[in-house]
C-alpha cells in the first residue's frame, strides 16, 4: 500500500510540474500550448538517451533535457508566433503528434514502438523497491516545490504582469512598450523546459520511455487538472494535477464495487465518472479551486485600507 | 529661428479595402502645445494615430518624431521613444488591477525579464514605479479604485485610467483619442484641467474630441481633416470661421 502510494505521489508531482509549465504559457500568457506531450516526450527521451548511452547522472541528464525541451519551445514560440486561440492549439497539438510519431519511427534512436528499457536511476537496484519509490517521490516533490517557488515568483514580478497584459490584450502591451515576441519566447521556452524536466523524471522513475507514453491523453488530463485547479494561478495547478492523479488512479477500486462488469465497462465507467466530476466542479466553481487573485497593492501613506 | 515641430507628418497614406482612410495628411505638433485634431466621422483621425503609433503601418509618407525618422518603427519602439497613444475605445488590461495596469506602462521596470524575477531585481527601482503609479491615481482619482479590476470601471473612469496609463510612460507626446467622449459634463472639465496643468508640465498633447467647446478653451493650434486630409489649421477662431472647414462639417456653409 505505501509503495502504491509513493507511486502515486510520484506521478501527481509529475502531473503537477506538467500543470506548471503549462499554467506560464497558458494561464498567464494566454497561449494555448497543447504540445505539452510533445516537451515531454522530448525531456524522457534526452534523457534516457543520455542517461543510456552517455552514462549521464539524472541531474545532468535533466538539465539536458530541459535544455533540448526550451530550445523546441523557443523554435515553436517563432514559428507560431502571430498564432492565437484556436489556430495556436492546433498546430501546437500538431507539433506533439510529430514528436510522437518520430518516437515511434525513428527506431536508430529510439528504438521505436518497443521503447527503451533499463532507464538507471538513482537507487534503482540498490534500494528496496518501497525505498525507491520514497525516495523517487522525495526527488520529485523537491523538484517540484523548487519550479513552484520559482514560477510563482515569475508569476508576482512584473514579469507575470506583462504575460497577463500580453493574455488580455497584446496590442496594448506593445503600445506599453513591451516586446511581446520575447516575451512569448520566454514564456514558451521556460514552460517547455519544465515539461521536458517532468519528461526527465518520468523517464527515470519509471525506467522504460515509448511513444504510447506520450499521446493526446497526457495534455488533455493536464488541462483537466489546470482547469479544475485554477487557470492564472500557481497553487491551482498543483491541486488540479493532485486531484486529477487522485481522481484516475481512486476510481481504479471501482471494479471491486461493482462485481459482474467486465474490464473494458469498468474502464469505460471510471472515464465517465471522472468526467462527470469534473463537470459538476466546474459548475460549482468555473474558474477552478483557486482562481486567479487581483493582485492587491498597500496604498500606503494615504492609509487606505486593501480588500 | 523657430524650433523644429515635436512632431511632423508628411504625405501619410492608408487604405482599408479600396476606402482611402488616409489620402496624404500633413500636420505639425509644436513642443509644448495641446494641439486638437478634429474632423467628421470618417475623417481618418484615428487612422492617423494608428499609423503614428506604428499599430497599423501607412503605405506612404513619413512621421518624423523629436528628430527620428520613425515611419516603419514597430509600436513598442514607438512608445518608448516618448510617443504614447490611447485608445479611442478604452483598453485597459480587465483582469489586471487599475494600479498593475499603470505599472504596465512603467518603463525599465526591474523584474520583467525572467531572470530579475527570479533573483528578485533592484527595489528602490520598483517602489519609485510603484510611488509614481500611486501619484498618477491620486491625481486622476482613482485612488479609489486603484486595487479594483480595470474591467470593473466605469466608461469616465476607464477614460481617466487611459489617460493615466499614457503618463505612466513618461511620454513627450501623448496622442488622446476622444478622452471625454462619453463623459459627463464635470468629469470633462476635469480631465481638460489636467491637460491644462500636465502641458504646464511640459507634456505636449495632440487630441481628438468632437466638444468644440472645450477645444475652443484647451487647444491652440487646430488641425482640420477631412476626407483623409488636412484641410485647415489655425486657432479656433480662424478655424470656426473658415467656409470650407463649415462645409466639411455639415455638408453646406453655415
Ligand atoms: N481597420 C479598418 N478596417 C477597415 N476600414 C477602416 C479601418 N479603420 C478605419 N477604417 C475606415 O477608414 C475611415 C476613417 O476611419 P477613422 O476611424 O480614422 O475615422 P475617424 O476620423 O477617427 O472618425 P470618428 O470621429 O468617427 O472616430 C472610415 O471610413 C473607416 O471605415
Ligand atoms: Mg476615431
Amino acid at each position: 500500500m505505501l509503495d502504491y502510494l509513493a507511486s502515486l505521489a510520484v506521478f501527481a508531482g509529475i502531473y503537477a510540474l506538467l500543470g506548471l509549465g503549462l499554467n506560464l504559457v497558458w494561464g498567464l500568457g494566454g497561449m494555448v500550448n497543447l504540445g505539452l506531450a510533445g516537451f515531454f516526450a522530448i525531456g524522457a527521451y534526452a534523457s534516457a538517451l543520455s542517461a543510456l548511452h552517455l552514462h549521464f547522472p539524472l541531474v545532468a541528464a535533466s538539465f539536458f533535457a530541459m535544455l533540448l525541451a526550451a530550445a523546441a519551445g523557443a523554435l515553436l514560440a517563432v514559428v507560431t508566433a502571430r498564432l492565437k486561440g484556436d489556430y495556436l492549439a492546433i498546430v501546437t497539438l500538431g507539433f506533439a503528434e510529430v514528436i510522437q510519431l518520430i518516437a515511434g519511427n525513428e527506431i536508430w534512436l529510439t528504438n521505436g514502438t518497443d521503447g527503451l528499457s533499463a532507464i538507471p536511476a538513482p537507487g534503482r537496484g540498490t534500494l528496496s523497491p518501497l525505498a525507491f519509490d520514497l525516495s523517487s517521490a522525495g526527488i520529485v516533490w523537491l523538484v517540484l516545490a523548487a519550479i513552484a517557488a520559482a514560477f510563482g515568483r515569475l508569476s508576482a514580478a512584473p514579469y507575470g504582469r506583462v504575460l497577463r497584459a500580453i493574455r488580455e490584450d497584446e496590442m496594448v502591451a506593445r503600445i506599453a512598450g513591451k516586446n511581446v515576441l520575447s516575451f512569448k519566447i520566454g514564456a514558451f521556452s521556460a514552460s517547455a523546459a519544465v515539461m521536458g524536466l517532468a519528461g526527465s523524471l518520468y523517464a527515470a522513475y519509471d525506467g522504460y520511455v515509448a511513444p504510447d507514453s506520450f499521446d493526446v491523453l497526457v495534455t488533455l488530463l493536464v488541462v483537466l487538472a489546470l482547469t479544475a485547479g485554477g487557470v492564472g494561478r500557481m497553487q491551482g495547478a498543483l491541486v488540479g494535477a493532485v486531484l486529477v492523479v487522485v481522481l484516475t488512479e481512486g476510481t481504479r477500486f471501482f471494479g471491486g464495487l461493482l462485481p459482474g462488469l467486465s474490464a473494458l465497462q469498468v474502464a469505460s465507467l471510471r472515464q465517465g465518472v471522472i468526467g462527470l466530476f469534473l463537470l459538476l466542479l466546474l459548475r460549482v466553481k468555473p474558474d477552478g479551486l483557486l482562481p486567479e487573485r487581483i493582485r492587491v497593492h498597500p496604498l500606503d501613506d494615504e492609509g487606505e485600507t486593501t480588500r | 529661428m523657430p524650433e523644429p515641430p515635436l512632431l511632423s507628418v508628411r504625405a501619410l497614406t492608408r487604405s482599408f479595402y479600396g476606402v482611402r482612410a488616409l489620402a496624404g495628411a500633413d500636420f505639425d505638433v509644436a513642443s509644448g502645445t495641446i494641439t486638437a485634431l478634429i474632423g467628421p466621422n470618417g475623417a481618418g483621425k484615428t487612422t492617423a494615430f494608428q499609423c503614428l503609433s506604428g499599430v497599423v503601418p501607412p503605405e506612404g509618407g513619413r512621421v518624423l518624431f523629436a528628430g527620428r525618422d520613425i515611419t516603419s518603427w514597430p509600436p513598442e519602439r514607438i512608445s518608448r521613444a516618448g510617443l504614447v497613444r490611447t485608445f479611442q475605445i478604452a483598453r485597459g488590461i480587465p483582469r489586471l488591477s487599475v494600479l498593475e495596469n499603470l505599472l504596465l506602462y512603467a518603463k525599465a521596470q526591474p523584474g520583467e525579464t525572467m531572470w530579475s524575477a527570479l533573483i528578485g531585481g533592484c527595489r528602490a527601482t520598483a517602489r519609485r514605479a510603484r510611488d509614481r503609479a500611486l501619484a498618477i491615481a491620486r491625481r486622476l482619482d482613482l485612488i479609489g479604485v486603484a486595487n479594483q479590476p480595470a474591467g470593473a470601471l466605469s466608461g469616465g473612469q476607464k477614460k481617466l485610467l487611459e489617460i493615466g496609463r499614457a503618463l505612466m510612460a513618461e511620454p513627450k507626446l501623448v496622442l488622446l483619442d476622444e478622452p471625454i467622449a462619453g463623459v459627463n459634463p464635470t468629469l470633462a472639465e476635469r480631465i481638460a484641467a489636467h491637460l491644462e496643468s500636465l502641458r504646464a508640465e511640459g507634456i505636449t498633447f495632440l487630441v481628438i474630441e468632437h466638444h468644440m467647446d472645450i477645444i475652443a478653451r484647451l487647444c491652440d493650434p487646430v488641425i482640420v481633416m477631412a476626407e483623409g486630409r488636412t484641410l485647415r489649421t489655425g486657432s479656433f477662431s480662424e478655424i470656426a470661421a473658415d467656409e470650407a472647414v463649415q462645409l466639411a462639417y455639415l455638408g453646406m456653409p453655415a
